[in-house]
């Protein structure tokens, strides 16, 4: 009896979720890899809705974004991975059905349920992934010294060494060359790292945004950017194979982002439908290849649906091996990042 | 008397869209912003409150006022630099270029315009670097055996900010200098001055109306511009609107971006008051 009684509601559920004249539309708070055609067409296509798509970037304009929105305004939000936690203690997340998620299929790394799980509950699952470490011309600098951080300060890269603008990763990297693992960093080791970021600094020709460090070196302005890796190298590989990244045997960090379904969206089955779009192996290699930067899938099946060259640019094989030098992101309280960020405009305006 | 008051009463009808435009999306939330300006943060949390510490520490940490002098300068280099070379130009456009060109003159003076702000900041960037067209020529002509680090400098946003508002100026300057009526430089002549007493005395004083407001735009534009310095001071130093969009986009500490804000304001609302003897906005 049960089981008939369910079966239209079902149904009608699925027609809900399916049909145009239901869910017309569907509102996600993105960064840029999201707006490539390529990765959002197929989904509009399948379930005739139309994604619309707000790119925001870093943590706290995103979550300003929501703290101004009406519940239901947004049903999707892509998140750095290790900033779930805030979203989720502001309320801005729902839980997902663990149980409908492949996290089976993930880089084991990938699945990072200590980010994406609050109480036991799932907020958030990983969609991609890659590294913050050093990217360089093998044409111009020994890609043996790039195994080793301490050659950026020797004297030897003076000025010609551009760092990613972004406090977080580079922070954790400096942490790494002075022997500081990435979740040891506090307010009682971090100030032991300013003499070193001070001393990159001085190395350094300039530090800038992803556009402009691509255009660095690219051009030959900078043939090390501190900070970047396969994002950065990876879209202007087809022009200019001479661009290489590493992880030095100090060690990389790994950044991830996360995506989850928006606390009082107004068509959370759409949205999840969204979600396990985006970490299917389809999804995946769409948004590992997205026009605006590529990166790791999570999930560890897209291997199938990427070309030879894709592979070969993402070091798709040497993956398991990275994974095990590369450390998180720093998790820094209020307070911490306070002072993180300080440091940095410091540095800055050095 | 009632047709004074019903014109009085049609002047406010006219006058009130114009205030309400102002009053919703200028006055409001400038009193907002300021407001904002004296809370604080309790971690990440914005606390309301009466509390000086932002100005504070604008004025106390080196990093935020260094942060401020950085745009001061800067700011002065390039209005400066851009009269020195909008005069001349808005001048032979006025007075060598014949009348039936002058359009066409003033079309290719501005035609940068035209770019996005953005491309063409990029753009100079490819200019500028060390394999850029600048360092390319001056190594061609042999005039430098190294390449000229320009890209990623002050220098690089000068140079940006110079092409931009040297256009803006032109056409300032240019109004101003078309309005001019030629007799007061032949009557400048016949009483026995040269050409630059002319200038100096007759032709200078008459358009500096335009040249101040001109300059006050450019003063304005610039110190409160983000992309230039971002793109082309490849962060080698910071100013105000790049220390105020950290505070943004990195901390969400909105109550220091709106004190910093607040402080752009108030060296707006000085430059203001420094040209106003001479400003005519209205020539603009």
């Amino acid at each position: 009896m049960a089981q008939f009684s369910t079966l239209p509601l079902t149904a009608l559920a699925l027609l809900a979720v399916t049909s145009p004249s239901f869910a017309q539309e569907l509102n996600a708070l993105v960064w840029c890899d999201h707006t490539d055609p390529a990765l959002i067409e197929p989904f509009e296509e399948k379930f005739g809705v139309t994604v619309n798509l707000k790119e925001y970037e870093g943590t706290a304009a995103g979550l300003a974004i929501l703290d101004q929105s009406q519940p239901g305004d947004w049903d999707v939000l892509v998140i750095d991975s290790v900033d779930v936690g805030r979203a989720v203690e502001a309320g801005y997340l729902a839980e997902l059905p663990a149980d409908q998620l492949p996290t089976a299929n993930f880089f084991p790394e990938l699945v990072m349920a200590e980010n994406n799980t609050v109480d036991g509950k799932t907020y958030a699952v990983t969609e991609k992934f890659g590294y913050n470490t050093i990217s360089y011309d093998k044409t111009k600098v020994d890609p043996a010294d790039m195994e080793d951080m301490a050659a950026l300060t020797s004297g030897k890269y003076d000025g010609r060494i551009g760092i990613y603008d972004y406090y977080l990763p580079v922070l954790g990297l400096v942490a790494l060359g002075q022997g500081v693992n990435t979740a040891d960093i506090t307010a009682e080791t971090l100030p032991s790292l300013k003499d070193p970021l001070m001393k990159l600094r001085a190395a350094s020709k300039q530090v800038s945004d992803v556009v402009s460090a691509q255009t660095a070196l690219a051009t030959g302005e900078v043939d090390i950017v501190v900070g970047g890796g396969e994002w950065l190298t990876a879209v202007l590989a087809a022009d200019n194979p001479n661009l290489d990244w590493t992880i030095p045997k100090q060690g990389g960090l790994r950044w991830a982002q996360s995506i989850g379904v928006v606390a009082g969206s107004t068509q959370p089955d759409l949205a999840l439908e969204f979600v396990k779009y985006i970490v299917s192996p389809e999804g995946q290699a769409k948004l590992a290849t997205s026009s605006c930067y590529w990166g790791m899938p999570a999930n560890a099946k897209t291997g199938d649906a990427l070309s030879m060259e894709q592979r070969a640019v993402l070091r798709w094989n040497e993956q398991p091996e990275f994974l095990k030098r590369a450390q998180l992101y720093p998790i820094p309280d209020a307070e911490l990042d306070t002072a993180m960020q300080d440091m940095w405009t410091e540095m800055l305006n050095q | 008397m009632t047709l004074a008051r019903s014109e009085k009463r049609l002047g406010w009808g006219l006058v009130a869209p114009a205030l309400l435009w102002t009053g919703a999306f200028f006055v409001l939330p400038f009193l907002a912003m300021l407001a904002l300006s004296f809370a604080r943060m309790e971690g990440r949390e914005v606390v309301q409150g009466f509390d000086p510490g932002n100005y504070i520490r604008i004025f106390t940490d080196w990093t935020m006022l260094k942060a401020l002098i950085n745009s001061l300068e800067i700011t002065l280099v390039v209005t400066v630099v851009s009269v020195v070379l909008a005069y001349p130009l808005a001048a032979i456009i006025a007075f060598r270029v014949p009348a039936r060109w002058q359009r066409l003159a003033l079309l290719l003076a501005v035609l940068p315009f035209w770019t996005s702000y953005v491309v063409r900041s990029y753009a100079w960037l490819l200019v500028l670097g060390q394999n850029g067209v600048v360092n390319k020529a001056l190594l061609g002509l042999g005039v430098i055996a190294e390449p000229l680090e320009i890209a990623a400098t002050r220098t690089a946003t000068v140079i940006g900010f110079v092409h931009f508002f040297v256009m803006l100026l032109t056409l300032t300057i240019y109004a101003n200098l078309i309005q001019l009526s030629p007799n007061y430089a032949r009557a400048a002549a016949d009483l026995g001055a040269g050409r630059w007493a002319v200038f100096r005395h007759v032709i200078l004083p008459l358009t500096l109306p335009g040249v101040v407001t001109g300059a006050f735009l450019t003063f304005v534009l610039c110190i409160g511009d983000y992309i230039t310095p971002q793109i082309l001071g490849g962060n080698a130093e910071l100013t105000l609107p790049q220390l105020i969009m950290l505070q943004l986009g990195r901390s969400g500490n909105f109550p220091l971006a709106s004190a910093l804000s607040v402080v752009l304001m108030a060296v707006v609302t000085l430059a203001y008051f420094a040209s106003s003897r001479w400003l005519r906005l209205d020539r603009v």
